[in-house]
This record gives C-alpha cells, sequence and structure tokens, in this order.
C-alpha cells in the first residue's frame, strides 16, 4: 500500500521536475539561453504548433538545428561547453527544472495510489446501465468493484462486448474516458483504490488544491 | 415634444457626423459640436419662441456645414460611411425600390446564412392603360443595420452557394437578376462548399447566365463582392467603395505586421487613398458603368429621393441590357441613351438568340477591361502582325475544325458505325478461320499466350523510368549541407544530404515523402518533353497602374532578380508527344501575385489554346493572391480570366490545374478553382486566407495543416495529390482520361 502522505512530503521537497536536454545527434553546440535560472517556456497554442524558447543550436554538416524548451521551467544547470564544442549523440546538454503545477501533483499522486484499469481494445466504452445509473446518480465512489464484474460494455463497429474488471476490489475513484469518445487501447479507463484509503486520498487532493504554491 | 425630437436628431446627425470623420480633428465637426451643446445648454432658460428660432438656426448650420464636409470627403471616409450601422441596407432597397418582394431562402436569422438575402420582387411599371409587373430575381449581402447575425455582410460559403442557387433559378425562369452588393468580404473559411471554391463556382457559373444581370455595389470588398459582381452592367453608389483588399488589410501588408498588430491611422488612410477605391476611381479605370449620386454624407433608410434613383437606374440598366441584345430596339435604345430614365418599356425575357448575343457581349465586356493596366513596348509592327496572325489563326482554326473538323468527325463516326456492323457478321467466321489458321502455323494459342504473361517476369523496360535522372538539377543540390525534414519531429525522419533530396529524390523526403519546395525551373525542364518549351507574350509586363508608392521599385527588383516581365509564363511544350498550353504562376515574382499583365497574358493563352485546339494547364508553382497594389485593375482579373475559362471549357477545352507550395485567395478563388481537375503535388497548401486573416476576421483558431492538401482533397476543392516524381506520368494519364463531352483536342 502506498503511504500518500509519504508522497507528498517527497514532492514538498522536491516540487518540481528534472528534464535533462540531451544532444540529438552528434554536432557542435551554440547555447542561446546560456544563465542558469534563465526562465523559459514550453509549446503553446491550442495544437501546441508554437515551439518553446529556443535553447541550443546544434550543428551537424552546416545544418544548424534549434533545440526547444519542451516545458516551462528555469534552465537549472547547463554542461561545461566552450561555444562551437563538438558533442556526441545523446551527450547530456542542459537541464529545466520544470516546477509542479497543482494538476501534475494530483496526477502523480493518483498515478501511484491507484490502481488503473486500462482498456483492452480501442474503441467506445459504456458503463452497464446498473452502474451507469448509479455512477449518474450517487458519483463514481459509491461503486465499489472486484475481480470479476461485468463493468463496461465496448462497443466497437456495432459490436458491443462485456468487459469484466480485473484488478484488486476497490471503489472507482477516478474516471478518465468520456462515453462518446474513441479510447485507444491501454489507455486508463477508471482509477479504483481501498475503500479504507480513499478519505486518506481525499484528504491529500484537497490539502494539494488548497495549499499547493504553484511557481511561475 | 416637436422640439425635443428636432434636438435628438440633430443628436444622431452630429454623432453620425463624428463618425464619419473618425479621430481626426475637423473644425467644421467639431463648430457643430460646440454649437448643438450650447444650444442645449442654454435651452431651458430660452422662451418657446426663441428655442424654435435657434432650432431652425442650427439646423441651417447643419446643412450648410454636411454640403462642406461632403467637399472634403477622404477615400476613408467614404469607407466609414459604407461601414456605419446606419447606411442603407439591402431591405431598405427591397422596400422602396421594388414594388412587391418575397424573401426566399431563410428569414433573418432562421437562414442557413442570413448575410446573404435573396428575394423575389416586381417592378410594376404602367403604360397607358396596362399594368406590368416584371419580376426579378434580387440578390445580394444585407448588413441588417448592425444586427449581429448578419456577420456585417461576410458570407459565409454557403451562402454564396445558396445565392448561385437562386442565380440558377432565375435562369430558368428567364428573369434577370439584380445583385446588391454590401459585402467587406467573404468569410474565409474553408469548411465545404469552401470560400475560394464557392467564389469560383459562383464567377463560373455568372459567366454563362443567360438572363441579363445587373449589380450595384455600395460596399464591394474583394472576393465577396466578385461572388455576386459578374453582371452585364456594373452600378456604383457614389460614396460606396470596391476595392481588392480592405484599407486595413493593405496597410497590414504594407507595413508587414502580424499576430494581430494594428497598423497606424495614418498608413490607412494612405492605403485608403492610393488604392482608388472609390465610384469617381473605378469609373475613370473603366471597371463600373454608372455612379449614382447619393445625398449629401452618404445613402440612409430616410432618403426617398436617392430609392427613386436608384429604382430608376437599375430599371434602366436592365431595359439597356436587353435591348442591347434584342432585335426591335432602334427607337427605345435611342431614348435610353439620350435620358437613362426614359419612360419607356421593354420586355425582359430573352430569345434564344439574344441570349446567346447578351453571352458574348458581357465576354467583350470584361475582355476590354484593364487595358492600361499593364504594358506592351512591342513596336505597332510587330502588334500588327501578331493581330493579322490571330486573324489567320482564326480562319485555319474555323476551316480546319469548324468547318472541315466536323464533317471529319461526321465522317469517321460513320465508318465508325459501319464497321462495327460488318464485325457483327464477320465476327464469328473470323474467329473461326483465325483458330485455324493459327493451328495450321503452329501458332500460339491466346490461352497459353495469356498463361506465359501471367507467369512470367515482364521484361525490364527502364524507358519510362527516369531513375533520378532529372534533366534539370536544382541549385540547391549544389549546397554540402544535410537537411531536417520539418516532419522529424513526428514521423522520425533522418537528416538527408542537400545533394541526394535536391538531386536525385527531386527534393522529396525519403522518410516521409514531404515534398521540400522546388524553382519553378526544376518543373519546366523535368515535366515537358526536352527542348519543347516555347514561351509567348513574355513582352507583356507588369507597371505600377496606381502609382502606388514603393511599387515600382519592387517590381524592378522582381523583374531583376527573376528575368521575367511578370508573374506568369505562358508557353506552348510538349508532352509524351502532345502538345499543351500552359501558364505558370511563379511564386519568386511578388509572390505570384497576379494582377493586369499575369491576367492579361492567362486569358490570351486560354485564347490561343482554343484556337490551336490544345489543352490547357495552369501549374501554379505559387500564388499569394491578387496583387493589392494594383487595386481593382487586379481584382477584375477574376471575372476576367474565369470567362476566358468559361469560354475555353464551353468549346471543348481540356483545362487542368496543378497548385505547389501555397496557392491562396483571388486566382484560387476564380479562374484556378473552377477547373473541374485540379490536383496538388504532395505538401502544398491550398486555400482563400492565410491563417492570419481568418485569425483576424473571424477569431477562429486554426490548426496549423487547415489548408493542406490532404486536408483540400477531404473537403472535395481538389480532386487528388500528386507525387512530385509522378507528375509528368500523371499528366499523361490526365491528358488520356479527362475531358468534357465536346472534348476536342483528342
Amino acid at each position: 500500500m502506498v503511504d500518500v502522505k509519504t508522497l507528498l512530503q517527497e514532492l514538498r521537497e522536491e516540487p518540481y521536475e528534472k528534464i535533462v536536454i540531451r544532444a540529438p545527434h552528434a554536432g557542435t553546440v551554440e547555447f542561446v539561453s546560456s544563465t542558469p535560472g534563465t526562465r523559459v517556456v514550453g509549446p503553446s497554442g491550442t495544437w501546441k504548433e508554437k515551439p518553446g524558447t529556443l535553447l541550443i543550436r546544434l550543428e551537424r554538416e552546416k545544418n544548424k538545428k534549434p533545440i526547444y524548451a519542451p516545458q516551462k521551467g528555469e534552465i537549472m544547470a547547463l554542461a561545461d561547453l566552450k561555444p562551437g564544442e563538438f558533442v556526441q549523440a545523446g551527450q547530456e546538454l542542459m537541464t529545466i527544472r520544470h516546477y509542479l503545477t497543482r494538476e501534475e501533483v494530483i496526477g502523480r499522486i493518483l498515478r501511484q495510489s491507484l490502481f488503473l484499469f486500462l482498456a483492452p481494445e480501442k474503441g467506445r466504452y459504456y458503463f452497464i446501465p446498473d452502474v451507469d445509473i448509479k455512477i449518474k446518480t450517487k458519483g463514481s465512489q459509491s461503486v465499489a468493484v472486484e475481480e470479476g464484474l461485468e463493468l463496461f460494455i465496448l462497443s466497437r463497429m456495432k459490436r458491443e462486448t462485456a468487459i469484466r474488471y480485473t484488478g484488486p476490489s476497490g471503489i472507482i475513484y477516478a474516471i478518465y474516458f468520456d462515453t462518446n469518445d474513441s479510447v485507444e487501447r491501454e489507455s486508463p479507463l477508471i482509477g479504483v483504490c481501498p475503500e479504507d484509503q480513499l478519505g486518506q486520498i481525499q484528504e491529500v487532493v484537497s490539502r494539494v488544491q488548497s495549499d499547493w504554491e504553484e511557481q511561475d | 415634444m416637436d422640439i425635443e425630437k428636432r434636438t435628438q436628431e440633430l443628436r444622431d446627425r452630429l454623432k453620425y457626423v463624428q463618425d464619419i470623420f473618425g479621430p481626426d480633428e475637423n473644425s467644421n465637426v467639431s463648430m457643430l459640436d460646440a454649437k448643438l451643446n450650447e444650444f442645449i445648454l442654454r435651452e431651458p432658460s430660452l422662451t418657446k419662441q426663441e428655442v424654435i428660432r435657434q432650432l431652425e438656426t442650427l439646423e441651417e448650420l447643419f446643412r450648410f456645414l454636411e454640403k462642406k464636409l461632403e467637399r472634403e470627403l477622404t477615400p476613408m471616409n467614404k469607407v466609414r460611411i459604407v461601414r456605419h450601422p446606419q447606411r442603407i441596407c439591402l431591405k431598405d432597397i427591397l422596400e422602396n425600390v421594388y414594388d412587391n418582394y418575397t424573401e426566399i431562402g431563410g428569414q433573418d436569422d432562421y437562414s442557413i446564412d442570413p448575410s446573404m438575402l435573396i428575394a423575389r420582387a416586381y417592378v410594376t411599371r404602367k403604360r397607358g392603360k396596362k399594368v406590368h409587373n416584371q419580376p426579378v430575381m434580387v440578390i445580394g449581402q444585407e448588413k441588417g443595420h448592425g444586427q449581429e447575425f448578419r456577420n456585417g455582410g461576410s458570407v459565409k460559403p454557403w451562402g454564396n452557394a445558396k445565392a448561385l442557387h437562386y442565380m440558377k433559378v432565375a435562369e430558368t425562369e428567364n428573369i434577370p437578376i439584380h445583385t446588391y452588393i454590401f459585402t467587406p468580404g467573404s468569410y474565409p473559411i474553408e469548411d465545404y462548399p469552401g470560400a475560394a471554391q464557392q467564389i469560383a463556382k459562383n464567377l463560373y457559373e455568372m459567366a454563362g447566365l443567360k438572363v441579363p444581370i445587373v449589380a450595384v455595389i455600395s460596399e464591394g470588398g474583394s472576393g465577396g463582392a466578385e461572388a455576386i459582381g459578374l453582371a452585364d452592367t456594373r452600378i456604383m453608389m457614389s460614396h460606396g467603395y470596391y476595392s481588392v483588399i480592405s484599407p486595413e488589410g493593405a496597410a497590414a501588408i504594407e507595413g508587414r505586421l502580424r499576430g494581430g498588430q494594428r497598423a497606424d491611422l495614418k498608413l490607412i488612410e494612405r492605403c485608403a487613398d492610393q488604392l482608388k477605391m472609390t465610384a469617381d476611381d473605378n469609373k475613370t479605370m473603366g471597371y463600373i458603368d454608372w455612379k449614382i449620386h447619393e445625398p449629401e454624407l452618404g445613402a440612409r433608410p430616410e432618403h426617398y429621393d436617392f430609392f427613386r434613383k436608384l429604382r430608376k437606374a437599375v430599371i434602366a440598366s436592365t431595359d439597356e441590357i436587353v435591348l442591347n441584345v434584342s432585335g426591335m430596339r432602334m427607337l427605345r435604345s435611342f431614348a435610353l441613351k439620350r435620358h437613362k430614365g426614359a419612360n419607356v418599356y421593354v420586355r425582359w425575357t430573352l430569345s434564344t438568340r439574344a441570349k446567346e448575343r447578351l453571352l458574348w457581349v458581357r465576354y467583350l465586356k470584361f475582355r476590354r477591361m484593364a487595358q492600361g493596366a499593364y504594358l506592351d513596348k512591342r513596336h505597332w509592327f510587330s502588334r500588327g502582325s501578331e493581330a493579322l496572325g490571330e486573324v489567320c489563326s482564326s480562319l485555319y482554326s474555323y476551316f480546319r475544325y469548324d468547318l472541315l473538323g466536323r464533317q471529319r468527325k461526321k465522317v469517321s463516326e460513320l465508318a465508325e458505325d459501319v464497321h462495327a456492323e460488318i464485325q457483327v457478321v464477320m465476327g464469328r467466321s473470323a474467329r473461326y478461320w483465325g483458330k485455324v489458321l493459327s493451328k495450321l502455323f503452329f501458332k500460339k494459342d491466346k490461352k497459353e499466350v495469356d498463361k506465359e504473361e501471367l507467369t512470367t517476369l515482364t521484361p525490364w523496360n527502364g524507358s519510362d523510368q527516369n531513375l533520378g535522372q532529372w534533366q534539370y538539377i536544382s541549385p540547391q543540390a549544389k549546397e554540402d549541407q544535410s537537411i531536417t525534414c520539418p516532419n522529424a519531429g513526428v514521423h522520425g525522419c533522418l537528416d538527408q544530404w542537400a545533394p541526394d533530396l535536391f538531386g536525385e529524390w527531386a527534393g522529396v523526403c525519403s522518410f516521409c515523402g514531404h515534398h521540400f519546395p522546388m524553382e519553378y525551373q526544376w518543373y519546366i525542364h523535368n515535366i515537358f518533353d526536352p527542348g519543347s518549351v516555347r514561351e509567348i507574350f513574355s513582352e507583356i509586363e507588369s507597371i505600377n497602374p496606381l502609382q502606388f508608392d514603393g511599387f515600382d521599385l519592387k517590381l524592378d527588383e522582381a523583374k531583376r532578380r527573376t528575368g521575367h516581365k511578370c508573374g506568369c509564363m505562358t508557353f506552348e511544350a510538349r508532352i509524351e508527344g502532345t502538345t499543351v498550353m500552359v501558364a505558370m504562376f511563379m511564386a519568386a515574382f511578388r509572390g505570384g501575385s497576379v494582377g493586369a499583365a499575369e491576367g492579361e497574358k492567362f486569358i490570351r493563352a486560354m485564347e490561343r489554346a482554343r484556337k490551336k485546339q490544345l489543352p490547357f494547364l495552369s501549374y501554379v508553382h505559387g500564388t499569394a493572391g491578387i496583387r493589392i497594389q494594383e487595386g481593382v485593375n487586379g481584382v477584375i482579373q477574376m471575372p476576367r480570366c474565369t470567362m476566358a475559362v468559361r469560354r475555353y471549357s464551353e468549346a471543348g477545352g481540356l483545362y487542368l490545374v496543378l497548385y505547389d507550395t501555397n496557392s491562396y485567395a483571388g486566382p484560387v478563388a476564380s479562374f484556378l478553382g473552377c477547373s473541374p481537375y485540379q490536383f496538388a503535388v504532395r505538401s502544398a497548401n491550398v486555400g482563400f486566407a492565410g491563417p492570419g486573416v481568418i485569425k483576424e476576421t473571424t477569431g477562429l483558431d486554426i490548426p496549423p495543416n487547415y489548408h493542406n492538401a490532404f486536408q483540400a482533397l477531404s473537403r472535395g476543392h481538389i480532386q487528388g495529390i500528386w507525387d512530385r516524381r509522378e507528375i509528368r506520368h500523371n499528366l499523361v494519364q490526365s491528358l488520356q482520361t479527362m475531358g468534357g463531352r465536346n472534348l476536342y483536342y483528342r
């Protein structure tokens, strides 16, 4: 069983994710953003079509390739390289510190503390009528699941198949799909938590919602 | 009560004047403001008689200064007039110009597109004791005095499709069409039927509509105006504008602004001035037939005299069009010529012959436009000899293809039928004797031949494969460097060496198939038979007809850099032995934009292809749209060229369009988009307006691949996507398999 409080404590001590930027191929390197502590932004736009901050230019055979920041954050450290120095593919060039947002922290906690039941096939998923009614009236956390319970209906190409739940017993904490959308294979459908841990998880989540300070 | 009403009226008039003159400081406007405010402040302390007297003085002052301000109006003020919510709109015209009407194709916001209004109306004319009700189809954009659902008269593609549908209804019913143009431009979205493609369809169909069309322009914004603007008579309101682009749009281009940045007011006003968009300018240039004078500071719904004037104008125009093409007309034509509103009766239905004449007159009208907007430096002798050559080739074409060709076709059809009849009789015995003879001479049985063909490998024939051995190699292949495919992040394409990529692989990524842009020379040398390209009309040159600031220098630079006199190269070339007429729009010359010279070359090439009975290919290496610096001289190429296409296609020509790199706006929305056979080279972008303009005008965020060729194919705008290396093969295939029922060149 995962100790959620310890997990949260660990996240508080290190509230960021380290992203290591490596050379995609060999070449000479030129740092564009070269001061540690510089703020960078990740891709933006509705379709993430606008690239993030330009960090490095890597040149091979007169072909300068830009390397952009993949996430929002700040430059933490740079590799000890002189301008125009040759690097090998995969060599570490820069580390970015990405401060975790509230949603990311909650996501991490839930990912580690919940059991995720994955879609066995691509298709549209529905809860069986009894469960569906219960979820709509009393919420997902009113539904207890156990191994072998017939829980979903998979609809694909007008073929409907009943899907049984496999995994530890518990209650449905989160639902990750929408009945109108097609779900890819191995995407999470529900997150299940043991009944006795429900209160603890809810408490941690609400504490993160209220207390977690996001950094720009 | 009366005083309050009159004061409010003055307040409204002042507000209107202030709106028209915008933020500019104007002493007359300031004086009106000061006088009115002074009167309002003093009014409670005055006697009733004093108030009436001062009010009359004030009204007189308003009348006087409005007249004065009328003379000071700049083109930008006129733009503000037509955009003002108090400006007359189509519903006002329907109420006041026609005697009765029924709105069709939707009512208010219950319509497929409320910005396009269609109505069946009639005009009642009394001659002696007889009353004539003459029906017309009224089509136009409706701005609705600021009604939001009307979208400011910016018509969506399906709105233009609705307009076209009812134009065809009018043609079926043999009644004239009156169109009223009140649009800042078309709504630039690609959803089916697509802004550009639908405007192109409208233009193509209007070029052949066999009923009189009268267009009245109030706000004629580029493509949106052209969608219903191809008419036999074009009338313009004196305070309207007709332009290739809005002054703000032109300023954004001139100022090289991006990402929703606003141009400063001075630049916008300068552009409005230079675009020559007013009624007077358009009358001088010959793009409109009449100008109707509006009351001071523009027509508003209460100006009933103006509606009367407009009624006379549209009726007289329709009469004139009909008389011009019908048989019995002499006295009435004379009367109408002497006085536009002459009281004559003309039946508006046309006979079959009159309809044919109408189309020819319409074609000639547009063909003669924009003749002063390009340069032809040839000596009068060479011009004369070319004209003589054209006459000779017309005569030759007539004798060879019309007179003798028809007879030959009849004879060959007869011969085919006779041969088929004989085969029915002879077939059975021929098969029997064939078998006997093959056995006698130990020939292989057909079954055995088939078996052998199916079970053995085809012998290698490398003649139709060029194996990367291109006639022309791009200069990009001379660079010793590696190139990264833009899809590397998605498809994981590895870097490629430029000499390989731009040499043997013809600029096609060998991992994902992305097509890197290539020079137009690559296509000229690698698609057509070697040495078969013969350029024609190369002497036609682009100029700066509106004397747009700084454009001469830009044009000279483009001419020097490309070695061409305009952005369109026309040539005859052979492909696998078939001669083809080609118009190529080069992205390297001012972005491939189309102006008067390009349009003229395109039309001349079309006419020559028709005379010589050649298939026609428009290869669009790239086009950014109509050249804005040429103003209406550019935008008029949309109907002009489309009419030439229609004339060519109806005569039996095959018109193919091939898009490469980026093709946008006017040309796609007219003479390119009207082709039934449009193809795109892979990785091309085809559309109406670029992403920036869409965001700016509609507020919609569009995905990065919105104009991609595959999207255009899914929307049904193009008919196929070709690999660059297979263009030659695909063109040969198209020449063999495509073409209408009258196709003549094969």
